[in-house]
Parts: C-alpha cells; structure tokens; sequence
C-alpha cells in the first residue's frame, strides 16, 4: 500500500474507533470526562515509560488505560463527596496533566517522548513505524494498535449493548432491573482511555477529543435510533479522516489538525441543514405554524 | 536554604515573573468563583483552548509576536466560541459538555493548522507561539508582566464596582431580570472578563491548563465559605499563595516549569480545604456523622429499655431485661448495644444485677426524655402537612423543647388519639414502683409544660 493509503487507513480507523465510542459519551453527557482523559493519558503515558523504559505499544496502553480509570475513579470520588462535576473534572483532569508535565521535564533527559507530539500527534511518521514478526513486513503498528482496539470496543458493545443502551438512556431504570451501573459506566471509561491511547499517536491527545466529540453530536442531530447514530458516527469520523488528509495535503497543513477542523465543518452545516434537528428545519417550521395561525 | 530563597527573590526577572503569577492568581480566582456558581467552570477550558487560533491569526495578521494583538485575538476567539457553544446549546438538542467539547477541539485543531502553517513562513521560528500551549512564565519579560498586571487590575476594578449586580445575577437570573437589570449585558460583561483572565494568563501557565487557575481556586474556597464576597477573597487569596508557591519553587530548582508548579500548589491547598475545612471538610463531616451514630445508638437502647419497661409495667414484670430482651424488643448490633450498655452504666443511667439491666432514676428520667421526643417526631411526620409551619428541614434535630407550645399541645393531643403517649413516670418506675399513668392526661401535659419552660 502507498504511503498516503496508510495514513488514510490509519485516520479512518482512528474516526471508526472514536466515532463509536464518543456517541455513547455523548448520550451519556460525559463528552468532558472523555477531554479529561484524553489530557491525563499523558501522565499514564510518562509513567509506563518510567516504568518500563521502553516505548512499546502494549505498555503505553496499559498506563494509560489505568491512568483514565484513576481520572474517572477519582472525578467520582470528588463529585460524591459534594463537588459539582464540571469542577471536579476540571481540577482532576488538570492537576493530573500538570503533574504528567512536571514529570516530563523533570526527567526530560531520560525520556525521549516529545510533549508536542503526544499532544498534537504525528501521523505523518505512522507508515514509517512498521510492526515485524519474523521478518515479515506487516504495516504500520499503529494500524494493528487501532484495528485491535477497535476490535475489542466492537466485541464489549455487541456483549453488553443492551445494558450500556439502558444505561445511558434511563439510568435509573437500568440499576432498578439490576444492570450494575457502575461497571458499565468504568467499562466505559476504559474504552475511552484505550480508544484515546491508541489514537494519541496519530492525532494526538487533544485531537481525539475532536473526533470523539464532533461525529457523534453530528450524527446526534441526524437520528433517532443509538444503532443508526453509531453507524453515521463512525461513517463521519471516516469523512473527516479522509477529508483531513486531503485537505492538509493541498494546504501543507498538519494532518490531524486538518481532520478535527473538517469534523468541526461537517458538524456546521449539519447543524444548519440536518432535516429534524437543524436550523434551517426549526425555522422552517417555525415559519409554517405562524402561516397557519394568521 | 534561606539564603537562596532570598537570592532567587532579588533577581529582577523572578521577581517580574512573580508579580505577574500573583496578579494572574487573583484575578482568575476572583473571576473562577463566578464562573464556579455559575456551574460554566468548563467554559473557561473551552475559552483557553479556543485562544490558540486567536493568537496564531494575530500573528499571521501583525507579523511579529506582540502580546497586545495576541491578547486582543485569544479574546475575540474566545469570545467567539463561547457565543458558538452558548447559540448550540440554544438551539438544538446538543447538551452544555458536548457542545463545550466539540467547540473546544474543533476550535483547538484549527489553531494547530494555524501553527504548522505559522511554522512554515519564514519569521516563523521566532514566534515562540509552542509556548501558549503549555506556558512558559519563565520567559515571560517585564513588557509582558506589564500588560499582564493591568489586565489583571482593570478586571478586579471592574468586579469590584459591579460587584451587587455580577452577585444577583450570578445566583438569581431572573430576579435579576425581573428587576430591570440588563442581563443580556452583564452576560457579555461576565464572559468578557473570564475570556480576559485566559487570556492573560495563556502566556504564563498555557492553554491547557488555564482552565485549573478558574477552577481550583474556586472550589477550594467554595469550601471555607457560604458568603460570595468572602469567598472572592479567599479564592483571590488562593490563587495568589498558589502563584507565590510555583514561581519560587520553580524558581528554586532546574528543569520545573512554572505553570503546572502553580496548578499543583493550588491542587495541594484545595486537597487540603477539601479534607480539613470546616463545616463542609471531610474530616468536620465524618465526625459530625461519628457524633450522630453516637447519638443515636445511646437513644436507641435507652428507647428500647423504656420500651420494654413499659410493656412490663401493664403486665405486672419485672422491669430487669436481659440482653436478649432488648435484641428481641429492638434489632441492633450486639457489639453496639454492648459498648452502650456499660457506658450508660459508667454514667450511672443503668445498672446491672444477675445479667439483668435497669434504669436507675436519673436513667429513667432520660428514658423517658428521649422516648418522648422519638415518639413526638413519630406523630409529626405522621401529620407532616399539618404541621409544614414549622418549616423543619429533613436533617433537622428535633427537640421538642423548641417547638412552640400550642403546636407542642397539638401533638400531645394527637400523641394521646394514636395510643403513643409514654405510660411510665419516670419518678415512679425507677423505684421499682407499678405506676400506670393512663388516664391521667390533664394532670401530666400540665407538668410537662412546666417541664417545656423550665428547660
């Protein structure tokens, strides 16, 4: 495959990977603990390295796996000890990433991890970064990271669909019929910190919070029904990839900042044109009920 | 030690970069306490996300890096996708995090096309615009901090003149609304001053994490004070001990940026409100709650010993039970009972013969105090309704001492309908002596409102 088919490849399972997961964050009004992981996995990120001085894949995605649970665990703990949310949040998530910073420069000498790149992602280095066994060529490791995340994220929503649907649609019925709302909700909560890790390569940390976000508030205004949304989510997450790639190529513009700016303008005029839930359709039968009255 | 502290403190850029964190501190902790109550603390992680194309654009607009025209672009985009996120939620179903969020990231990826596009024209290298992202207050210069402390003082002027008005508004909009003020305005106002804070402090702590300098001062005097005017103080104070505490220690040793020093300061002393303030500190709560069980575990065997007495009492028994008696006539723990049954003793409320617990006459006199105060909070929230006048909130003790005394007659009466008033008289049954008080109403509300006065 060509290089630039790589890097697509990459970005669209990054936009399939988020789009689906973000819908569910998105119904669930946690779109800003998905941002708080999103920052603190940089300091799962510095401590695996830490840890284990490699930067394997496997490695990172354990730490920061375990530093979002932690995010999730401890906006949980302040919240039910009388903290409003979004201050909790915001003092979790940004204490966290600072003391990820600190530790950073601290050992700035040691760890040959770029903040710019764990932040901003460089997918352009991605085809270059190939996966071997035994000699065997086997493409970038970051498209195996993804696909296997992906992989995994598709086998835990088709095991628990019902119990994550109820739950995030009528939390209080889901625990009165006995699904343990909690597990769910850390289930969740991992799925993010991987889908995050494993995307932080390519579009870096803050940008997977673009394509967690946007594809599914679009698709959020285009349907009704959760397995439409996650199908147009993940079709979404997959234009904005592609889109991006071009885009940054005519531009010379950095890739993933390309994508989240593409995502953002699908969202725009979704949110101007979409048949039921746009502008346009409001006004227009806004626009009507006035005709029918005078 | 000392002497290097002192050292530190006399170079003139430290002490620059300390006046401004200072500066920086209050303003955004006064202004945080609003954007807290507000419950919007996230709009200014939206806010300083979103300056980064502000600032890239006044760079490719001006030229060279000059904090006024990067100051004036973070706030217009600031603005911008703080109008962006308030019109989403306004009209669609999107909810307030999601449409944060999207406007956030979006926002901030087109910042970071703005950069590389930055990063390719020639003057690009000297722009040092990497260091909005994460901060770099070291560097900032004594122009910088200029622009930085009047921001700062104009800010804090304009809060303290519309102090009242930001107060109603901020907890009665439509009050406020309602008694003329221009809401729409101080809206605008409000938002306009918290974009202002971001961005100023943008240079020194860095886009991602502004948002900590609103909040976590906020939250942390949100713990030591009810009243906004005080906690606009303790939260400008907070965030100023935070800016002193990163500066110096980063000061002190090679290879700390400042920025997240200051985050982690203001971390550490809102850890420290979170567990020891009092009244709503962790540690004030629980021993609060620890004195309630306590409370409560001592009414409850008293109850129960009065409970038992009195069933004795009309059938003629001995009024010594056993333990088994009081875990039959009442469920509990039989460590609890244990622990209270010999400090009631120790007190001289109990005493033990054969296994077999009594009251003594001043436990008697207790027994029957506790027990006619369960069972009068019994009857009133048996006729909640009727007695709503009382205006008594759910975690309220209830003393029946403190309730007014027609109210008090009310419930007695009703108390004497429903079969509920105790039957023993304390100065009686103590003695061991059979005293049945049945019928004796008149007689006994008479000596209980002289009790209701006495005490």
């Amino acid at each position: 495959m060509s290089y630039g088919a790589w890097i697509m490849l990459t970005g669209s399972l990054v936009g399939v990977t988020c789009g689906i997961v973000g819908c569910f964050l998105i119904l669930r009004k946690m779109a800003m603990l998905a941002d708080a992981i999103s920052h603190t996995v940089l300091l799962g990120i510095v401590l695996a390295y830490l840890v284990s001085h490699s930067l394997e894949g496997i490695y990172m995605l354990v730490g920061a796996g375990i530093i979002g649970l932690l995010t999730a665990f401890l906006v949980q703990v302040l919240h039910t000890s009388g903290v409003q949310s979004d201050a909790a949040i915001g003092v979790v998530f940004t204490s966290l990433f600072a003391f990820g910073v600190i530790l950073l420069s601290a050992f700035a000498g040691k760890v040959h991890l770029d903040v710019n790149h764990a932040l901003m992602g460089e997918i352009t280095f991605i085809p270059w970064n190939t996966l071997t066994i035994g000699g065997m060529n086997l493409g970038p490791s970051a498209v195996w990271m993804l696909g296997s995340v992906l992989l995994i994220n598709l086998i835990l929503i088709f095991l628990f669909y019902k119990e994550i649907k109820i739950s995030s649609f009528d939390p209080a019925m889901a625990s009165a019929i006995g699904i343990p709302v909690m597990f769910i909700h850390y289930l969740l909560m991992s799925m993010v910190s991987i889908t995050t890790v494993a995307s932080f390569d390519s579009v870096g940390a803050i940008l997977v919070v673009a394509m967690l976000i946007v594809p599914g508030a679009t698709a959020y205004l285009l349907t009704d029904k959760l397995i439409v949304m996650l199908v147009i989510s993940a079709a979404i997450g997959v234009i904005a990839a592609i889109g991006g790639y071009y885009a940054a190529l005519i531009w010379n513009i950095s890739i993933s900042g390309s994508m989240a700016s593409i995502a953002g303008l699908i969202f725009a005029v979704t949110f101007i044109l979409s048949p039921k839930h746009g502008l346009m359709a409001k006004l227009i039968a806004r626009r009507s009920i006035v005709a029918e009255q005078s | 030690m000392w002497n290097e502290l002192l050292l530190t403190l006399q170079d003139a850029n430290t002490q620059w970069v300390l006046f401004g964190s200072i500066l920086l501190g209050v303003a955004s902790g006064v202004l945080g306490s609003f954007a807290l109550l507000r419950k919007q603390s996230l709009i200014g992680d939206a806010m300083a996300h979103a300056a980064l194309p502000g600032i890239c654009l006044a760079f490719l607009l001006y030229g060279t890096k000059s904090i006024g025209w990067f100051l004036v672009g973070a706030a217009l985009s600031g603005l911008l996708a703080t109008y962006f996120i308030q019109a989403i939620i306004n009209h669609s179903r999107i909810k307030e995090d999601t449409a944060i969020g999207l406007v956030l990231s979006v926002f901030f990826g087109f910042g970071i096309v703005l950069l590389t596009k930055i990063a390719q024209s020639k003057n690009g290298n000297q722009s040092g615009l990497d260091d909005f992202i994460f901060g770099q207050a070291a560097s900032l210069v004594g122009s910088d901090v200029k622009v930085i402390s009047s921001v700062a003082i104009v800010l804090l002027i304009i809060t303290f003149l519309l102090f009242k008005e930001l107060k109603l508004f901020t907890f009665d909009r439509q009050f406020a609304k309602g008694i003329g003020l221009p809401t729409g305005f101080i809206n605008a106002l409000l938002m306009t001053l918290i974009v202002s804070a971001v961005v100023i402090g943008l240079q020194a702590v860095g886009v991602i994490l502004m948002a900590a300098m609103l909040i976590t001062p906020a939250i942390a005097a949100r713990y030591w004070t009810d009243r906004l005017d005080r906690m606009v103080i303790v939260a400008g104070t907070i965030g100023a001990l935070s800016g002193i505490l990163g500066t110096i220690l980063s000061s002190m040793a090679s290879n700390l940026p400042t920025g997240p020093v200051i985050v982690l300061a203001a971390t550490v002393i809102f850890i420290i409100s979170l567990v020891f303030a009092p009244n709503r500190g962790l540690v004030s709560k629980g021993l609060k709650l620890y004195r309630l069980r306590k409370r409560v575990a001592r009414e409850t065997v008293l109850q129960t010993m009065y409970d038992l007495a009195e069933e004795a009492s009309i059938s003629n028994q001995s009024m010594l039970f056993t333990r088994d008696q009081l875990l039959t006539r009442r469920r509990m723990a039989t460590r609890m009972l244990d622990k209270n049954l010999h400090r009631l003793s120790r007190e001289g409320l109990l005493n033990q013969t054969d296994g077999k617990w009594g009251l003594t006459a001043p436990g008697a006199k207790a027994a029957y105090e506790v027990t006619f105060n369960n069972r009068l909070f019994e009857i009133y929230t048996m006729y909640e309704m009727r007695f709503a006048y009382l205006q008594l909130a759910a975690n309220d003790a209830w003393e029946y001492y403190e309730i007014p005394s027609h109210t008090l007659n009310e419930l007695m009466e009703l108390m004497a309908v429903h079969e509920h008033t105790p039957q023993l008289d304390p100065a009686h049954f103590a003695k061991g002596e059979k005293y049945y008080i049945a019928n004796l109403e008149s007689n006994d509300s008479n000596k209980r409102k002289r009790e209701v006065k006495s005490s």
